[in-house]
């Protein structure tokens, strides 16, 4: 695992066709890794009846909705977690 | 299309969605990459889950505080230790609303649900609009469907991406200290265990 609960990460932009399981709305967005799932054949690769090994590790990361929408209008500390697989981070270094 | 199908809807389904499913069943049928017996357990499989395990899991879980310890700890355990069968690929997890945390659930991507529990999610979980809504604006999606968390109750939104299928376990509606196990699930709604709506105690009569 490359990540651990508590660091920061960003949602890399990738514009990959077909089967994803990273929804658009996170992409570009940095939260954080609320824990680790577990590690689980890639979903990408087993939709089009490839095997999807070696398993992925996948990882629950929150994001404030004040950093997911520029017009959210809740409390500042509502978040969201979404289940992302490794691929799809890296590491996030800058401030937001 | 001469044979009849034993789980034809009597109602006479007609929309040009179910005529393809039923053209696309009766190819898989006849290239034998389905039997009938196949098809005839999956629906089985459905038939046999419903809203009422969650209930019946939540209501344990409020009286039973060991239970509810299994229930947020491994999903799949608890759920068998009441009879049910959770097998599925998917994880199972359960999440604890609080005087704190108010949770929802949606699945942005697809129709992600805990079907190994639950059966087939209500077509409203499925919508375009509550699957772009929960996300973006989550109170308003709530606030439609009757519930507004107290003030100062932070909103949690699941989005159930990948390979985790989640349950909300709501709070227990204060004023049922009287309610038997059974009186307690049926306060426990489909709504409830989604987290667009919240428990309620029965209306006092009399």
């Amino acid at each position: 695992m490359t990540f651990e609960p508590g660091d920061r990460v960003r949602v890399l932009p990738a514009e990959k066709p077909g089967h994803v399981r990273t929804p658009d709305y996170v992409k570009r967005k940095a939260g954080w890794v609320e824990a680790v799932v577990g590690a689980f054949p890639n979903p990408e690769e087993l939709a089009y009846g490839l095997s999807g090994l070696p398993e992925r590790p996948l990882y629950r990361v929150g994001f404030l909705q004040i950093d997911l929408w520029d017009d959210y209008t809740g409390p500042a500390e509502d978040h969201l977690y979404a289940d992302i697989y490794e691929h799809w981070l890296e590491p996030e270094r800058g401030t937001t | 299309m001469s044979n009849h199908h034993p789980h034809e809807e009597t109602g006479g389904t007609t929309s040009p969605y179910a005529a393809r499913i039923r053209a696309i069943e009766a190819l898989l049928l006849e290239k034998g990459v389905l039997t009938e017996p196949e098809v005839q357990d999956s629906i089985s499989y459905m038939e046999a889950r419903s809203p009422a395990n969650g209930a019946k899991l939540v209501a344990r879980a409020w009286v039973d505080e060991d239970f509810k310890e299994l229930l947020l700890s491994d999903g799949k355990a608890a759920a068998s230790e009441l009879g049910m069968d959770p097998e599925h690929p998917a994880e199972f997890v359960v999440v604890e609303n609080t005087p704190e945390v108010h949770n929802l659930i949606v699945c942005t991507l697809c129709s992600c649900y805990p079907r190994a529990i639950l059966g087939r999610p209500p077509d409203w979980y499925k919508s375009f609009a509550y699957r772009s809504r929960a996300v973006r604006e989550p109170r308003a999606v709530m606030r439609e469907f009757g519930f507004e968390p107290p003030e100062g109750v932070e909103v949690l939104v699941h989005d159930s991406t990948a390979d985790v299928r989640y349950l909300v376990l709501p709070m227990r509606p204060p004023a049922t200290e009287d309610l038997s196990e059974e009186e307690l699930a049926g306060l426990v709604t489909r709504d409830s265990l989604v987290g667009v709506n919240v428990p309620r105690a029965p209306a006092r009569t009399g």
